[in-house]
């Protein structure tokens, strides 16, 4: 009973489909085949992944590693908030159970290496990253980012009532139709509200709160819910994963406003423990995700604005140069979290 | 049999090691952490946590829930108790095995059912209402207190129906046919006599539901937060939001605790005063009253309130779990199998959490069965001395809520010398904890029902205790045990308010994995791991009644 458990899908599932696993490494290419780390990353075994990257987009990433690598990789997907929490609980705990984390709150990086908690390490081809995606200390590199938007459902939303910029969702009319994630579980809402409270100071989201905003958890839920129809518009919506997947099938009831006054731009950093159990997979796994092959993947499929250069972006994707973008600096993230938590709990209720 | 060996010392040293494990050190340690600070001993975290004006409006709402689901459970309990216990309403049978079904189904799932049947605006519910009557008002908004305390009193009410319908049962028919001879009508017999005799358990059934609002998690979690207010258990659990408050929390929990063992002291005081004449004894035949015309306005009620339990719930989540869309109606281009591949192929959380919890459910049924048992043998043959405090142990942990019992265990074993947590075993503890009394209690039935003339008989002819235990005593409380053993399985597989505090990402339980979806809005797949979870209660249900050869809600037909 003492032992504990991983919750990735087992090795011996996998074993009939041996040839297949050759198959995918064959197809990744030769340098990746051939990496020297490879032997050592089987010998680990697998990679401890804590992700809030949305659930299904994370599921197909690491499918894909698995098949091209043969190394598990035990995924845990949550919020933000929730990742550092459970990471930095089973530490202090004594339980060593993260390789490679990655959450979308720049801060949670200052205050890990703060604590001595990330190891060094430098990606393969991390120098022609854009400067917005590097670590001067060469611990967290930017590995996705997306914008966060007002999703709204065209059912019940159209014409002049779309909303243009975020004080429109202050209008009494938007009362009880608006859902917003909670920032002690989502962390880009940590960011978000940091960054409106700069336009507009707390008065913003004192004066939201009026309209009785319905509180869910993940940054992807506002999209769902607003899509069922639930409330007619989010506060905050993710621009990837499920809201951009739904938005493009025809007749899907559902859209996103990009306002006017700036749009935040939220970064989630990947980064290396220093205590990681599995250190050779979790520098595969790094590398891995940030091939071209693969960031290519998450622009393409799940709208994912990405590290590597070379990417190109689907054509129904705003051009990040033609987007009035709000970015927070991480070390004000670090610092302010407890407080925007406590306000937020202060005017929202929970 | 000479001996000069005691062997009541085994047991108590047994006893009393295992009650340290999971009882004193947890509770001892969440006393010892709501008075401490790093600047010593101090009440500083109960000043703070009962002046800080949100949490005493968590305190405040979780006595509104509390007190006015223990008043719909009556308000529904006791008039099926009495309809299906004294008159002729028909389809009982029927009416039994839904309320069993209501009683086993987890509250937090009728919470995500009741998500898609009354959200104001998505909410099948409410569509159709709105389509009917072309409001622009839902029917309910089930994000609010009062929805809130409809959800968890459709879970709570057959803790009440149970505890009535049991003493029903003991209830001559005499006193009531007398007032019908003296010309007072079917419900003024009904109201004078029948009613004051079930008081002690009406009562007893209404502190029963309160105390099942007071500890429960899952479904405030699911709908009191989207509405932006909190319990003292979602309180509690969101104390351990980075950086964990684990002090505040312990302080948070203390009154929980006590005011659970402050109700279960009156209503031990309640059902202890036995001074009614005509109620504990079989002494005359029960006749069923009849209802005449009534019957079917009663079994139309009693049929509403059950759909609202089981049916609708059920459905929805069989439609989520079917459906692309949950809130799309189910044509044919909206059927999908993709949920089931979804849930149990693609998410890689599913498969272990299965396992585990398969695996704590299987080891704490067997381990607490066994110790229920021991515990019941002993305290009923009365084999060492002080069994009377025995008993009194095995049934105590009843008074520790979930969350409470949750908090004091990680703050035990987070730290040396026995660091559980992080492993099964801290899950394993605190079910085993959660469930010993409901295994006593149900061994406790059993060995009362197994008369020591039959060991006896057995000694006297020469057999020792030991044969006389495997020979007669066991055979004869095989189906009882079997009985308890699946009353702690249906606890285990389903918990969720001390899981949800205990687990690690490498220790996940199928509760904690809905949980985990529900954090992304991810109906079908929660859809589709609720009905999995349903199947393997039933299916436990249906061997349990197997073996007993009738339902576990008293009854007999």
């Amino acid at each position: 009973m003492k032992r504990s458990r991983s919750a990735s899908s087992s090795s011996s599932a996998r074993k009939p489909l041996a040839p297949l696993v050759l198959l995918g490494v064959l197809a990744a290419g030769g340098a990746s085949a051939q990496d020297a780390r490879l032997p050592e990353a089987r010998r680990e075994g697998k990679v401890v992944w804590h992700t809030s990257l949305a659930l299904d987009s994370a599921q197909r990433l690491v499918a894909r590693f698995e098949q091209t690598y043969g190394v598990k990789v035990e995924v845990h997907r949550t919020g933000s908030e929730r990742i550092l929490q459970r990471v930095v609980q089973a530490y202090s705990a004594g339980i060593k159970n993260a390789d490679v984390v990655n959450t979308s709150d720049t801060g949670h990086y200052v205050f890990l290496k703060r604590k001595g908690l990330l190891a060094r390490y430098t990606p393969a081809g991390a120098e022609r990253f854009p400067a917005a995606f590097k670590d001067a200390d060469a611990m967290a590199w930017g590995w996705r980012a997306f914008p966060l938007v007002i999703p709204y459902n065209t059912r019940q939303v159209a014409g002049g009532d779309v909303p243009q910029t975020w004080r429109d969702l202050l209008d009494p009319k938007w009362k009880n139709r608006l859902v917003m994630s909670h920032p002690g579980y989502a962390g880009s809402v940590v960011t978000q509200i940091i960054a409106l409270e700069h336009l507009f100071g707390w008065d913003y989201w004192a004066q939201l709160a009026k309209n009785r905003v319905m509180l869910v958890q993940s940054i992807h839920d506002p999209g769902r819910t607003v899509l069922s129809g639930e409330r007619a518009a989010g506060v905050s919506g993710a621009d990837y994963g499920p809201l951009y997947t739904e938005r493009r099938k025809p007749g899907a009831p559902i859209a996103a406003a990009y306002p006017r006054d700036g749009v935040p731009f939220i970064f989630s950093p990947t980064a290396i423990m220093s205590f990681a159990p599995h250190p050779n997979a979790a520098r595969l796994f790094t590398d891995f995700i940030l091939t071209r092959e693969i960031q290519q993947i998450l622009a393409d499929s799940e709208g994912i604005y990405v590290a590597h250069p070379d990417v190109t972006y689907p054509a129904d994707r705003p051009k990040l140069s033609e987007l009035k973008m709000l970015v927070v600096d991480p070390d004000e993230i670090d610092k302010r979290t407890e407080e925007v938590k406590k306000r937020f709990v202060e005017l929202f209720g929970a | 049999m000479p001996s000069t060996f005691d062997r009541s010392v085994p047991v108590w040293i047994i006893t009393a090691v295992t009650l340290v494990l999971l009882m004193i050190l947890p509770l001892g340690w969440l006393g010892w952490v709501s008075i401490s600070s790093e600047q010593g001993t101090t009440l500083a975290n109960y000043v703070h946590v009962f002046s800080d004006p949100h949490l005493q409006k968590a305190l405040w709402n979780t006595i509104v829930l509390a007190f006015w689901v223990g008043l719909a459970s009556l308000a529904v309990g006791v008039p099926m108790a009495w309809l299906t216990g004294r008159t002729d309403l028909p389809g009982k049978r029927v009416i039994r095995a839904l309320i069993l079904a209501s009683f086993v189904t987890p509250p937090f799932l009728g919470a995500f059912a009741w998500v898609m049947l009354a959200g104001p605006n998505a909410g099948l519910l409410n569509k159709i209402y709105r389509g009917v009557t072309g409001s622009d008002e839902p029917l309910m908004n089930i994000f609010t207190m009062p929805g809130l305390i409809f959800v968890v009193a459709l879970y709570s009410f057959p803790y009440v129906y149970i505890m009535i319908v049991n003493t029903l049962e003991l209830i001559a028919s005499d006193l009531e046919e007398a007032g019908a001879i003296l010309g007072a009508s079917r419900f003024r017999v009904a109201l004078t006599i029948t009613l004051p005799l079930a008081l002690p358990a009406i009562i007893s059934g209404f502190i029963l539901a309160v105390l099942q609002a007071l500890a429960l998690f899952g479904s405030p979690a699911i709908l009191a937060l989207p509405a932006g207010f909190h319990t003292i258990t979602t309180q509690i659990w969101s104390f351990f939001q980075y950086p964990p408050k684990v002090e505040q929390a312990a302080a948070f929990s203390i009154p929980l605790l006590l005011a659970t063992a402050l109700l279960l002291q009156l209503q031990k005081r309640l059902l202890g005063r036995r001074g009614y004449a005509g109620v504990g004894g079989k002494t005359g035949a029960r006749r069923p009253i009849p209802l005449g015309y009534w019957r079917w306005p009663a079994l139309a009620a009693v049929f509403a309130v059950l759909a609202c339990t089981i049916a609708l719930p059920y459905a929805i989540l069989t439609k989520a779990a079917f459906a692309k869309a949950w809130a799309q109606p189910l044509s044919w281009d909206n059927v999908t199998l993709a949920n089931f591949h979804f849930t149990f192929f693609e998410y890689s959380a599913t498969r272990d959490a299965i396992i585990n919890t398969l695996e704590l459910g299987i080891v704490t049924a067997t381990v607490g069965a066994i110790m229920a048992a021991l515990l019941a043998y002993v305290t009923n043959r009365r084999l060492v001395p002080g069994h009377q405090a025995l008993g009194f142990l095995a049934l105590a942990p009843v008074v520790i809520p979930g969350v409470v019992l949750a908090v004091g265990l990680f703050i035990a074993y987070t730290k040396p010398p026995l660091v559980l947590y992080g492993t099964l075993a801290i899950l394993f503890v605190a079910y085993l904890t959660k469930e010993l009394p409901v295994g006593y209690a149900q061994a406790d039935t059993t060995f009362k029902g197994v008369h020591p003339e039959l060991e006896e008989a057995g000694r006297i002819l020469g057999a020792g205790r030991l044969r006389v235990l495997r020979e007669i005593t066991a055979p004869l409380a095989r189906s009882g045990i079997i009985a308890t053993w699946c009353f702690v399985f249906i606890g285990v597989i389903r918990e969720l308010s001390a899981s949800i505090i205990l687990f690690t990402p490498a220790t996940k339980v199928i509760s904690v994995v809905i949980f985990d979806l529900k954090e992304e809005g991810q109906f079908a797949a929660i859809s589709v791991l609720g009905l999995f979870m349903l199947a393997m209660t039933f299916a436990t249900v249906l061997l349990m009644q197997t073996v007993l050869g009738r339902d576990f809600i008293g009854a007999k037909d």
